[in-house]
């Protein structure tokens, strides 16, 4: 035993014998977590995450969350003599003055895209595959409540430098919620202290976007993950995986050198892009007063959608009793968020009602095989970019040279008409790419060789393919749907018919399916 | 003396003595009632305002008919003044292309004399906002940068985005980027409101003011770029495309060649 290994030994023993640890540790090393690339977009999440938090901190030195005015006499002349916040001019003080602050301001808000980017990249991920099925559907709702707060956090972090757009950012929110009958102007008065825009919003929104929300942060991707090595990972289906186990590399050293070297990638790439792209130019934006506005106003890309939405609603309102209901607002800024998230955090117990399936899944399912869900998916996907394009109708318009009515009109149809046409079209596409599956476990490979028989028949010759790819393509569950009678065993009707019919339908819709491939058609293709 | 005198029994010998005759009067008048500043036009009136009126009838007057009276497709033009003239001309709106959605800065057909001589008939017509002389638009003297930038927010920000790249207005009109624009070009549109544009008059903005907004302007364009490349400077949109094309892009080439099985 080398001096090295007597001294760590010793110190190992020492920590265990007081906190018995080595149990733990040993067992934890031993976790396997296996290998797709997919599975990479949480790890993007928590180490942007990270990076937010340091970037974060590093900027809280200097920032200064006060409404208080001040005259600005920092570096950038084209502001300079102009009365201002205390915030945007600490803002401007960080990206001028501070060593390194522009650069540190510019990695928290690329990471800040990132993260978003990778939650929602995350998000597809779990959907598309499956991976929300019993037990993990606790898991997907903390992971649809980590994206809202993601929203929330990053509206509330552009909202801090009191520039012109951050302020105009901050008015809609306001005028949204307003919107809402009856506590709306309440509810704004109370989260502004009077009018907008008050003296108290930047002080509020600097505790909430560094310290309470960060805790929530912190405290549900803890539970997140935790559950995640509770639960063990999914896996694809592949030979000699299945329900029972996982296969992958073990925690260390693979595993750790590999996530460990990840965490800085991500940093890396995020410090690239933060060092070579600019982000929030708030010198350019101005400070912020209630009677300026650009052109081109834009929220960050995760909150586009939702002003996409309200762009594109017709100017409808009523005037009742006194009060005022501002549809245009409230219907798509309040309302259809509303359904669209609830319904996303409830879809995991959706579907297990439709299929009748209760069993536990650790095995992910390939999109293709479960069309419905995978249609279902880009349905949403298309309804999301269709807003998303609204968003920023008048971005395009100028740089395509194109109506801004137009691209409103377009929206305005599309959003009704794109999504079932998705839809449509994504369930034939995974129905045809299931055909393709059967067509390559029968038949085998094209090889593109032609054969020329002695009667001069051509024939193209099919190679067969790999034991481990057969097993693959047909290794996924033949989707049935549900039998539900409407009268029992007795012949006595069963109560909630119009929920059976329900059921039934959606049973039958999301059932739809290529017949697989039986041991019986093998059989005959072999002495074929 | 001669050379005038041939021309007495031309055809447009009558209504351009009608028109000297009401520009002296309207000169009279507007120095008289001193109203409209003294224009320093730079340019020689008497002499160009012929030259002016043959490169209209050739160029102009299909659309904005023979006496610049207007016509269905195209406004009239008494009135509207040099400065008009000098703007739509000088960029290379007018004449137009096509009779797309809003005139378009091009490369301009007319030169810089053609400009004058336009500039100087349509200004004989009847008066209207004068051409700025060099020293009207002393800008980098008379301007003030963060000054410039307040009143550039307050009025031109609205449509011409915060730095001056241009936006969308409705049915395919837009407020054209302020980028490389001359300095002489911003000042003349202020006070003429082409197309879609407002008229700012030295009521609304001042002189004074209206160089501290064109020295703003001056100063966008000349800012480097602090924080890297920008992306056009026209807010998120882009930064978003960024995040997910390269940052996640990126991120996910990674992802692959981590996770790719050992060959």
């Amino acid at each position: 035993m080398t001096a090295t290994e007597k001294i760590v030994g010793n110190t190992a023993n020492f920590v265990d014998e007081r906190l018995g640890a080595a149990k733990w540790v040993k067992k934890s090393l031993n976790k396997v977590f296996p290998d797709h690339w997919t599975f990479m977009f949480g790890e993007v999440c928590m180490y942007s995450f990270v990076i937010l938090l340091l970037s974060g901190t590093f900027l809280t030195f200097w920032f200064d969350p006060s409404q208080k005015e001040v005259v600005y006499n920092g570096a950038y002349e084209p502001l300079q003599g102009l009365k201002m916040s205390a915030a945007y001019a600490s803002t401007l003080n960080i990206s001028f003055e501070i060593r390194g602050g522009l650069l540190m301001r510019q990695i928290h808000h690329w990471a800040a895209n990132i993260f978003m980017a990778a939650i929602v990249a995350h998000l597809l991920r779990v959907f598309f595959t499956g991976a929300f099925r019993k037990p993990r559907e606790f898991n997907w709702i903390l992971g649809i409540l980590l994206l809202t707060l993601g929203l929330v956090e990053g509206l509330l972090g552009y909202s801090l430098p009191d520039d012109l757009l951050s302020g105009t950012g901050l008015r809609i929110t306001s005028a949204i919620i307003q919107a809402i009958p009856v506590v709306g102007t309440y509810v704004s008065f109370f989260l502004f202290g009077g009018e907008f825009p008050g003296t108290d919003f930047i002080p509020r929104i600097f505790t909430l976007h560094i310290l309470i929300i960060p805790g929530i942060f912190l405290a549900v991707i803890t539970i997140h993950v935790m559950l995640v090595w509770y639960q063990k990972h999914t896996q694809f289906p592949g030979v000699g995986r299945t329900e029972k186990n996982v296969v992958g590399h073990p925690i260390l050293p693979v595993y750790m050198a590999k996530a460990g070297g990840f965490f800085f990638v991500v940093f890396g790439i995020t410090a690239f892009i933060s060092a070579v792209a600019s982000i929030n130019p708030i010198w350019l934006y101005g400070p912020y007063t209630p009677g300026q506005i650009s052109a081109g106003s834009q929220p960050d890309w995760y909150m586009g959608w939702l002003d996409g939405l309200v762009r594109m609603a017709p100017p409808l309102e009523t005037h009742a009793f006194g009060h005022t209901i501002s549809w245009n607002i409230l219907i798509p800024a309040v309302i259809i968020p509303g359904i669209i998230f609830t319904g996303m955090a409830l879809y995991p117990f959706i579907e297990s009602w439709i299929t009748g399936d209760k069993r536990e899944h650790h095995l992910l399912d390939r999109p293709r095989n479960v069309p419905n869900r995978t249609a279902l998916g880009v349905m949403s996907i298309t309804f999301v970019m269709v807003a998303l394009i609204n968003g920023g109708n008048d971005i395009i318009a100028t740089n395509f040279d194109l109506s801004i009515n137009q691209i409103m009109w377009f929206s305005r149809i599309g959003i009704f008409i794109l999504p079932p046409l998705a839809f449509i079209i994504t369930k034939r596409l995974c129905l045809s790419l299931q055909r393709a599956d059967r067509e390559l476990l029968l038949h085998g490979a094209e090889t593109g060789r032609l054969l020329r028989l002695p009667h001069g028949e051509f024939v193209e010759v099919h190679a067969p393919i790999s034991p481990e790819k057969a097993y693959q393509l047909q290794s996924h569950e033949q989707l049935v749907p549900l039998e539900i009678a409407d009268v029992d065993a007795r012949g006595v009707r069963r109560p909630g018919a119009l929920k059976n019919k329900l059921k039934r339908r959606l049973s039958k819709a999301h059932a739809v399916s290529i017949p697989k491939v039986t041991e019986q058609e093998l059989k005959e293709i072999e002495n074929h | 003396m001669k050379r005038l005198s041939r021309y007495r029994r031309h055809k447009a010998a009558g209504p351009l003595l009608l028109i000297f005759a009401l520009l002296a009067i309207g000169t009279t008048f507007s120095v008289a009632s001193a109203t409209v500043k003294e224009s320093q036009s730079v340019f020689d009136r008497s002499a160009s305002i012929e030259e002016g009126k043959q490169i209209f009838l050739k160029g102009c007057s299909s659309c904005h008919g023979l006496n610049a009276e207007g016509g269905s497709i195209a406004p009239s033009l008494i009135g509207v003044g040099a400065a008009s003239v000098d703007f739509q001309v000088g960029t290379g709106r007018m004449p137009m292309a096509d009779m797309s959605t809003q005139a378009m800065r091009k490369p301009r057909v007319y030169n810089e004399e053609e400009t004058a001589a336009l500039a100087a008939y349509i200004a004989s017509l009847a008066p209207g906002p004068a051409v700025p002389g060099e020293s009207e638009l002393n800008y980098e003297r008379d301007g003030n940068t963060a000054e410039g930038g307040e009143l550039f927010r307050n009025n031109c920000a609205m449509c011409h985005n915060f730095a001056g790249q241009g936006g969308a207005l409705t049915q395919g009109k837009y407020a054209p980027t302020l980028m490389g624009v001359e300095p002489k070009h911003i000042y003349e549109a202020m006070i003429t409101g082409p197309q879609s544009m407002p008229v700012f008059s030295d009521k609304t903005i001042t002189p004074e003011e209206k160089l501290s907004i064109i020295k703003w302007i001056k100063s966008a364009e000349a800012e480097p770029n602090l924080g890297g490349a920008t992306m056009g400077r026209i807010g998120p949109v882009t930064e978003g495309l960024l995040a997910w094309v390269l940052g996640l892009g990126l991120l996910i080439g990674i992802a692959v060649w981590l996770t790719m099985r050992a060959r």
